[in-house]
């Protein structure tokens, strides 16, 4: 069976635990272990923070200064584009933002690189992406936005645990 | 702060239930705070509540442990669950930080 939704929130830090749970929710029919859920969670997790503080520079989160924003840091007014579509066994994630865009993909995508080191930032985005589904393919134009596209099937995994 | 407690020269910080971007952000600045002012040598994670956590959760780790491993300090990790332990392995982190069941 085909199945498909479509998000569209704001680059804000607090909507990545709401995409992530969203994508969690729409996959309980495929009938997930806990750990392939544990899995999509994480990679939609990354996908989405990315976008936020890397592709909008929205790097503001709840915890470092309150509630509120720091009134000298001005919000990026841009959006996160969520699509997932299920087809039979098959989960396609899709996370596109129209902000700043990667310059180098493939130095992007190496483990342990990142522009922000400073903010606590490990570098392991892609790596937990690649690590956590079947296949990952990143497009990206600079000052354009980035499209990050996750297929995983659904349902593969040891059926009990040892 | 209920999260945080320094023990002789342990700092013991009680991990949220998931662990983002949008929650590391405090938990590292708290943690920095102990670490300079309360000159603590070990830091322990105590992850029994955890029940999500992503790359940034690796960030805080590797953070903490840059600050105080020159020092000789040592960062553990408690209760982790297979998740959390995975999230360790992959990032070679595991490797660095002592995990305590």
């Amino acid at each position: 069976m085909r199945n498909e939704m479509l998000l569209e929130f704001d680059a804000l830090s607090v909507n990545e635990s709401f995409a992530r749970m969203a994508v969690a929710s729409f996959i309980t029919p495929l009938n997930p272990t806990l750990e392939e859920l544990a899995d999509v969670k994480t990679a939609v997790s990354e996908a989405v923070t990315n976008a936020i503080i890397h592709g909008y520079d929205n790097f503001w989160g709840c915890g470092k200064h309150g509630d509120m924003p720091p009134a000298s840091q001005e919000i990026h007014p841009g959006r996160v584009r969520l699509t997932c579509r299920t087809e039979g066994d098959l989960l396609h994630i899709c996370v596109e933002d129209k902000g700043k865009g990667i310059e180098d993909v493939e130095r992007a995508m190496e483990p342990l690189f990142t522009t922000r080191p400073e903010e606590n930032r490990s570098g392991m985005g892609f790596s937990f992406m690649e690590a956590f589904m079947d296949d990952l393919e990143v497009e990206s134009r600079p000052g354009e936005g980035t499209l990050v596209r996750m297929h995983k099937r659904i349902g593969v995994g040891p059926w009990i645990d040892a | 702060m209920d999260e945080f407690a320094v023990i002789d020269n342990c700092l013991m910080i009680r991990m949220p239930e998931e662990i983002d971007h949008h929650r590391c952000g405090y938990i590292c600045e708290m943690a920095d705070r102990y670490i300079v002012q309360q000159r603590v040598e070990h830091v322990v994670f105590d992850f029994e509540d955890t029940r999500f956590m992503d790359s940034s959760g690796i960030g805080i780790l590797m953070g903490r442990y840059k600050k105080i491993s020159c020092f000789g300090g040592k960062v553990f990790v408690l209760h982790p669950d297979r998740q959390i332990r995975r999230i360790l392995n992959i990032s070679g982190l595991g490797r660095l930080v002592e995990i305590v069941d």
